[in-house]
């Protein structure tokens, strides 16, 4: 078996540290190793947009990294971004918009669109289905998460 | 599925990170962006028993002005940042067009530059991309360095120059030649899958407005990226007419490319698209080379 590499990274604002075998995937480390299973694992190649989390942040998928390369980094998981009580602007609009059905997709689709509403606060249809096109769902037919996009960005503008 | 165990290393600096490609050869694989290696060891096409991440490296990540009027690329810029870079979109305002068809923005966060050469998927952009803009590669090794031409670059499926002990450092974009014109066309399933078919084009006309050369580059139609010479002859010497680019487009779907099968589309169905393609990028290139 290989070297456990020893690591230290800053999630959701705690510092953790721990000893890991350097193929864990980060997907996997959020999940099994500090019990944030928000993250989920569609497919595990790049595709389906499941695994997304903030890498200082930026939008990167957690299942195309090994665990040992968000040493001294922070990463913010969906948890991260609010809490039942108070939930997020973004979070709020997709409950109030019907922006989900399962829920599986998701934590993907608010982790991608928080730097994009950073740098967008004002984004077009087009815009908002182009930042959307790395994330797949099952459910919704995607018209209520433009629509739960567009009201996400009227009320982040409000604040 | 999950990636096989390997050992890992995490090196600060390029003399570091070339000792131990020395060290490891054929066992070890570089790590950039990781965004085609990882999905490969997670399928277990790649099993590799040493991992030299590169993301560590000091120095690797730049776009600079050479000094011929061309630009410099450091193997590790992401390809975000090259698409958000305004000396690229001046200076090669091909690859600038070319970014955003790369994948989705998470992808584009983490992807390299290097990494997507290094690769040598013959579907992606930036191959033949690097190829019709006439790019050079800078390989490094702990021996030393050695430039090749991007068309001497890639061998043949996921093969490149490289030795197993070299890392790809930099890339030389030179200059665009007066009046020339480029384009690059597409067809995907959807917006930034790899395409089914593609090609890349850059094209120059001399002063009594004649074709001077072509260099065309295809996408997904071979085990490389496989250069329109067939097309290219049929329009050099010639006024860029209808008939000529169409006499070149039949002549690149039928001469140049090695398209296949697989369950996204048929050959035939790929040439015919070649075929579409090549005409709308050369009417494309030699209009904005007109000026
Ligand atoms: C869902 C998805 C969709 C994608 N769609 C597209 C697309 O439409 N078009 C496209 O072009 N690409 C696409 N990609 C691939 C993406 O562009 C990758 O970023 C790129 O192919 C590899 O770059 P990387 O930096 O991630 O390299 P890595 O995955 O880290 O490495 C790739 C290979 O190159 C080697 N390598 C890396 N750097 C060096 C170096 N400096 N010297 C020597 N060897 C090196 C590695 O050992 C490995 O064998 C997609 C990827 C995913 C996951
Ligand atoms: S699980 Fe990471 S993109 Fe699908
Ligand atoms: S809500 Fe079910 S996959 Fe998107």
């Amino acid at each position: 078996m290989s070297e456990l590499f020893k690591l230290q990274v800053t999630v959701n604002g705690e510092v953790y540290e721990r000893e890991v075998e350097p193929r864990l995937l980060l997907s996997d480390f959020l999940r099994h190793e500090l019990g944030l299973t928000g993250t989920h694992v569609g497919c595990e190649h790049g595709v389906c947009g499941a695994c997304t989390v903030l890498l200082d942040g930026e939008a990167v998928r957690a299942c195309l990294m090994f665990a040992p390369q968000v040493h001294g980094r922070e990463v913010v998981t969906v948890e991260g971004l609010g809490t039942i009580a108070e939930m997020h602007p973004l979070q709020q609009a997709f409950q109030e918009a019907h922006g989900l059905q399962c829920g599986f997709c998701t934590p993907g689709f608010l982790t991608s669109l928080i730097p994009f509403l950073e740098e967008n606060p004002d984004p077009s249809e087009e815009e908002i289905r182009e930042a959307i096109s790395g994330n797949l769902c099952r459910c919704t037919g995607y018209v209520h998460i433009v629509e739960a996009v567009k009201l996400a960005a009227e009320k982040m503008s409000a604040t | 599925m999950k990636p096989p165990p390997f050992e890992y290393y995490a090196p600060a600096s390029l003399e570091e990170a070339l000792a131990l490609m020395a060290e490891h050869g054929w066992d070890a694989k570089p790590l950039a962006g990781g965004q085609s290696l990882i999905p490969m060891m997670n399928f277990r096409l790649a099993q590799p028993e040493v991992l030299v991440d590169l993301n560590g490296v000091a120095g690797l990540g730049y776009i600079r002005p050479a000094d011929d009027g061309g630009v410099l690329i450091g193997a590790m810029t992401r390809h975000k940042t090259v698409q958000q870079d305004s000396l690229i979109a001046e200076r090669a305002p091909l690859l600038h067009e070319a970014m955003p068809k790369i994948a989705t923005q998470q992808i584009r966060n983490r992807g390299t530059f290097g990494g997507s050469l290094a690769h040598a998927d013959p579907a992606a952009e930036l191959v033949s991309v690097s190829v019709v803009l006439d790019g050079r590669m800078r390989l490094q090794s702990a021996q030393g360095e050695r430039w090749v031409a991007a068309s001497d670059f890639f061998v043949s499926l996921f093969t490149t120059a490289l030795e197993p002990e070299e890392l790809l450092v930099e890339v030389h974009l030179p200059p665009a030649p007066a009046r020339a014109g480029w384009s690059l066309q597409e067809v995907a399933r959807r917006p930034h899958d790899f395409a089914l078919m593609g090609v890349a084009a850059v094209v120059g006309l001399d002063e009594d407005g004649k074709c001077d050369f072509v260099r065309l580059s295809y996408l997904s139609a071979g085990d490389r990226p496989m250069e329109g010479q067939k097309a290219a002859a049929a329009l050099v010497g010639e006024k860029p007419s209808a008939e000529a680019i169409r006499a070149a487009a039949e002549a690149g779907a039928t001469l140049d490319i090695e398209p296949s099968d697989d369950i996204h589309a048929t050959a035939e169905f790929r040439r015919h698209l070649a075929n579409v393609l090549t005409r709308r990028a050369l009417e494309e290139a030699f209009e904005r080379a007109a000026g």
